[in-house]
């Protein structure tokens, strides 16, 4: 039960197999019996989701079109505002915080009949890629829970791996869906950006964040990209264009297509070797059924990371400056204004935040700015450039997701730099704004999933998608770990 | 170290920070790690290169100048930390060089 | 003394107790709430006056998660004044300039820095004898309003508050920053120039420039140097200013307290000076502990504008023929009339384009704009009314002209037929016939009256026979008196000079 996949979900409640209602009912329970061990969730919300079920299950019986995720219980990055539910974003400085609208790519996914069962744990503001950085504590890794799942969309990624729900939706800066995706074995995706409305998304970078699906497979990751992409008058870097669907591109094969594979981000000593072996075994498959595999070069690459390090920081820095104790979140009162925001902020940020906030100011402070920011901006130009020289060679690009596997709990928390080389292989995309996806390929000796990422050019989804099944065909989809789950009682 | 501990305390102060001890020496060695790693860009030559701000080269993204819907009062000063009579309430503000538009300077 | 742009100009210098004559060097940033139905980034209402926090949304609130999206109208009506004032109309992006400040509710301004929609341009002003002077612009950019704040405890003041109220209403409303070069040489002239930004920011209907109600703010540059020199001294930056009567106060006071400064050896500091009315003076209000870097970057929520050439030239088309210094210009050019009536009749929104249909009908030019300036003026200043609240009948100085024309009344009485007009909204004819205002031009009638006042007034006569020909002067006046000023002033005059010379 607990491996079935959305559109199978859909399927059952569409026809009128299965209620809305069995199946949201189900999901919490297996939420309320797992996650304890696993801390996905920040919270559940069972009274409005079995209200959402119900008003889908009478739809289904009075003969109406509940949409094409009828019933399919998702989780939601709490980076993500929710109408009248507490939303934090993994930090003390927005607990309680109940925000008065509903970000729109949670909106369409509820139009296309999904099912809202809960938010799930992130690293504090998406700064991070354990999440350990959450204020609340961190989540764990549903199949070794004495490791990270990844971040800084952890909590969804666990949510799914955990076979708690089949959809989540993440939030990717420069890996946070596709990393943790990776490292809990699921299937994680980062549209175009432009392509998914940012509204209601609260802001780590602006000009890097897009909200993309994380799920069991493929299709469904094609399935609710295809719910949630879209212009959106809301956001002014929503892309107007014609319909994003790209369900009728799915091919499960990989003939014909030329997979490039970038070698700055597939060598090296940051990676584990179980990884390249996983990730060289995945493109053996390919050529097997038919894929052609290249090699191109992304030179710039090694430089994405700086680059990523000095515009996301910056960014964040003015748009989390927006956090300063007068109206709304947290306030420790101070004697002044100025002494209450610094107090505020001081007490409701954590250390990664704080960290970022200052490398951020600096690099746009009076004397800096063209050192570090407008550099890095430049920077980002080559990025580009490469990614062009590369697509002429190959319809796709491809590297490991991750360069290692989950690591352990605390293994990486005093080491900052460190941490920020797990994002290594999916910063690039990020500074491009193209669309990329992680798939399973394989675990290590140990059981520890390996992701396998494919990239794509700008608003080339369909061929993303194509490609991605392509691979996915060949390798299978890792079965959730089911925490909770007594032997025997589940899948 | 590429960072001073003045360094630190004056992008705190920017960044509306309020440090502890602690906090200054540690973002001290962190910083200027992460600096010193970010600070390799500077060898590659970007001469005539544009900067890149934005991913996708769109313009011209307008709206109509039609109103539309308002937050509910009541429900925004109910998550304000402070209100009274339909304002929401701040400490006494000490530095009014910043105030309106055009700031300080 | 000629500026840049090689006019004459009427500057104002002042000698320092060193001995040098120094000039006021002033450049004024001048910042205008756009006249549109939303907020610049977002369909809240943009409207004054309401209740608080009513107008308000998750945007202008910067509510975690919410995106600004620019009002097409407020970049119509940035291009509109740009291409009235000769600007460049160009790419513009929005930069974020950081700051905290409690009326601030996402702790940046969304603004325009390194490229903004207008650049350059100029406006023409004019002095009271019609001299124009024309004042560079640096550019025009269009930013977001802040909210408001009520200081309470200790009298209001934001140093002795106990603790402040944020309104977010005027959160978002759309602004348009416009930066004039140090083009201004005297306090009057910036006084000047403001007047004719409102007018022409009326004139385009760009927005309400309301000073009182804080739509249009003025902040001023003002350094200070020797007179013929073509450095620029250090400048203090000057707020709260909320009249042209009190930016041209604070400008003096600041000129005056320069010159006292620097011909006294010392140094102006680079700061920035509030202007209190209270005491007439203008005071530092540099921070304790602020350091400024607004650390400016490309706003990532919004994409460039690129002004579409067909909009551009479409918004042209709209725009009014002359500017007010203009029209003053073409006005004193064809009528011979005083530059400084014409003046205050045409920063009177409408009232112009009805004098102007007034002449065309055949009204007398000089006694319309006299009447224009002055009794209507005073009228619509004694009621607090605009002149578009007069129901004015057309033809009234149409006809008021012929009265006067053909005798019936003295341009005396004329004015009191306007002043009665405005009050009653009756034509000059029917309160001429109503109050017998007509004047007397009956020969006979007068000349007994004058005979009169001859007798009665002996040694008047005396002095005028010794050579004393100006007491005629009194006698003039004696007659209108004991005609309760009907008499024709003209005839008047000519019987008495026959009857004295007899
Ligand atoms: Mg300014
Ligand atoms: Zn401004």
């Amino acid at each position: 039960m607990t491996s079935e996949t959305a559109l199978e979900i859909a399927r059952s409640v569409r026809s009128g197999d299965r209620s809305a209602v069995d199946v949201v009912t189900e999901a919490l329970a297996r939420i309320e019996a797992g996650d304890r061990d696993v801390a996905a969730f920040l919270r559940t919300t069972p009274a409005r989701s079995l209200e959402a079920a119900r008003r889908i299950d009478s739809l289904v019986s009075g003969g109406g079109d509940p949409g094409p995720l009828a019933g399919v219980p998702v989780a939601v990055k709490d980076v993500l505002c929710t109408e009248g539910v507490e939303t934090t974003c993994g930090s003390k400085i927005l607990a309680g915080w109940e925000p008065p609208y509903t970000a729109t790519a949670v909106t369409r996914l509820e139009a296309a009949g999904a099912v809202v069962v809960g938010k799930t744990n992130m690293d504090e503001f998406a700064m991070g890629s354990s999440t350990e950085n959450s204020a609340f504590g961190p989540t764990r890794n549903p199949h070794d829970l004495e490791r990270v799942p990844g971040g800084s969309s952890g909590g969804s990624a666990a949510a799914v791996a955990a076979g708690f729900v089949p959809v989540a939706l993440g939030s990717d800066t420069g890996g946070s869906i596709r990393q943790p995706a990776s490292l809990c074995g699921i299937v994680g995706m980062k549209p175009t950006y432009g392509r998914v409305s940012r509204y209601g998304l609260v802001a780590f970078a602006s000009s890097l964040d897009q909200i993309g699906p994380m799920t069991l497979d493929v299709a469904d990751a094609a399935a609710v990209y295809t719910a949630i992409a879209g212009h959106d008058p809301l956001d002014a870097t929503s892309i107007p264009d014609v319909s994003p669907d790209v369900k009728g591109d799915l091919h499960d094969d990989v003939e014909g297509l030329t997979f490039g594979v970038i070698r700055e981000l597939s060598e090296g000593d940051a990676f584990d070797p179980a990884v390249l072996e996983a990730f060289r075994r995945t493109l053996a498959a390919i050529e097997g059924a038919g894929g052609r595999v290249v090699e191109v070069s992304l030179p710039s690459a090694e430089h994405a990371l700086s680059a990523y390090y000095l515009i996301a920081p910056a960014e964040a820095s003015s748009n989390l400056a927006r956090f300063d104790g007068m109206r709304y979140g947290l306030r420790i009162e101070g004697d002044s204004a100025e002494e209450t925001n610094r107090r505020t902020r001081e007490a409701g940020f954590g250390d990664e935040v704080k960290r970022r906030i200052m490398l951020g100011t600096y690099a746009l402070s009076a004397g800096y700015y063209d050192a570090y920011y407008a550099k890095a901006q430049r920077v980002r130009t080559l990025v580009i450039r490469d990614f062009v020289d590369a697509y002429s060679e190959a319809d796709v690009l491809c590297s490991p997701t991750s360069p290692t596997v989950a690591f352990g709990l605390g293994e990486r928390l005093d080491n900052p730099l460190a941490m920020y080389q797990s994002d290594l292989c999916t910063i690039p995309t990020n500074l491009a704004g193209h669309p990329a996806i992680s798939v399973w390929c394989g675990d290590d000796a140990s059981g520890l999933p390996i992701g396998f990422q494919v990239l794509a050019p700008e608003l080339e989804e369909a061929r993303l998608f194509r490609a991605a099944a392509g691979v996915e065909a060949l390798v299978g989809f890792k079965e959730p770990a089911c925490p909770g789950v007594l032997p025997g009682e589940g899948a | 170290m590429s960072i001073t501990r003045e360094d630190v305390v004056h992008v705190a102060r920017l960044a509306r920070l309020e440090l502890s001890e602690d906090e200054i020496e540690q973002f001290a060695v962190q910083l200027s790690d992460i600096i010193d790693h970010a600070a390799r860009i500077q060898a590659l030559d970007t001469e005539g290169v544009e900067p890149t701000a934005h991913p996708l080269p769109l313009s011209n993204i307008l709206r109509d100048d039609e109103p539309g819907s308002t937050l509910d009062r009541e429900v925004f000063l109910s998550q304000a930390p402070a209100c009274e009579d339909g304002y929401v309430k701040v400490p006494r503000i000490l530095d009014d060089s910043a105030g309106g538009p055009g700031g300080g300077t | 003394m000629t500026d840049t742009t090689g006019r004459t100009v009427a500057g104002t210098s002042m000698r320092g107790e060193d001995g040098v004559e120094y000039e006021p060097v002033i450049g004024l940033e001048v910042h205008t709430e756009l006249k549109t139905r939303t907020k610049m980034f977002s369909a809240a209402p943009n409207a004054f006056g309401e209740a608080p926090n009513v107008n308000i949304d998750p945007p202008s609130l910067g509510l975690p998660g919410s995106l600004p999206v620019v009002n097409r109208k407020a970049v119509e009506l940035a291009i509109r004044f740009g291409l009235a004032v000769g600007s460049t109309i160009q790419r513009a992006i929005f930069h974020r300039k950081n700051y905290f400040y409690p009326d601030m509710p996402k702790d940046f301004q969304i603004s325009q820095y390194d490229e903004p929609i207008c650049a350059g341009g100029s406006i023409e002003i004019l002095d009271d004898s019609g001299n124009p002077h024309v004042v560079r612009l640096v550019r025009a950019h269009l930013e977001e309003d802040t909210g408001k704040l009520i200081h309470k405890g200790g009298g209001g003041r934001i140093h002795e508050a106990e603790y402040s109220l944020v309104d977010y209403n005027r959160a978002g409303v759309p602004l348009l920053e416009i930066v004039s070069e140090p083009d201004l040489r005297s306090p009057a002239q910036a006084r000047q120039y403001v007047n004719e930004l409102r007018a022409i920011l009326l004139e385009l209907d760009v927005s309400d420039v309301k000073m009182e109600e804080g739509s249009l703010r003025v902040d001023a540059n003002i350094s200070i140097r020797p007179v013929g020199s073509d450095t620029y001294g250090t400048r203090a930056e000057i707020k709260n200013m909320n009249s042209v009567r009190s930016l041209q106060r604070a400008l003096e006071f600041e000129f005056e307290r320069q010159v006292r400064i620097v011909a006294s050896g010392g140094n102006v500091e680079q700061e920035t000076r509030h202007w209190n009315e209270e005491d007439s003076q203008t005071h530092s209000m540099r921070s304790k502990e602020e350091v400024f870097d607004y650390r400016y970057f490309p706003e990532p929520d919004l994409v460039p504008i690129v002004p579409d050439p067909i909009w551009v030239e479409e918004i042209r088309t709209g725009l009014p023929e002359l500017l007010p210094a203009q029209r003053v210009e073409r006005i004193c050019a064809t009528h011979d009339v005083a530059p400084e009536l014409v003046m205050s009749v045409v920063y009177t929104p409408g009232l112009a384009d009805w004098v102007d249909s007034e002449v065309a009908a055949g009204a007398d030019p000089g006694r319309a704009f006299v009447w224009a300036s002055q009794e209507l003026l005073a009228h619509l200043k004694e009621t607090g009314t605009a002149f578009s609240d007069l129901a004015l009948p057309s033809g009234a100085f149409v006809e008021l002209s012929e009265l006067v024309a053909d005798g019936t009344l003295s341009t005396k009485l004329a004015k009191q037929v306007v002043k009665e007009m405005l009050g009653s909204g009756r034509s000059p004819r029917e309160i001429v016939d109503e109050q017998g205002l007509a004047q007397i031009s009956d020969s006979g009638a007068l000349e007994r009256i004058a005979a009169d006042v001859v007798s009665a007034n002996p040694e008047a006569v005396e002095k005028y026979r010794a050579g004393e020909v100006k007491v005629v002067g009194f006698l003039v006046g004696q007659v209108m008196k004991a005609t309760q000023g009907k008499a024709n002033p003209g005839q008047v005059n000519e019987i008495l000079e026959r009857m004295l010379s007899a």
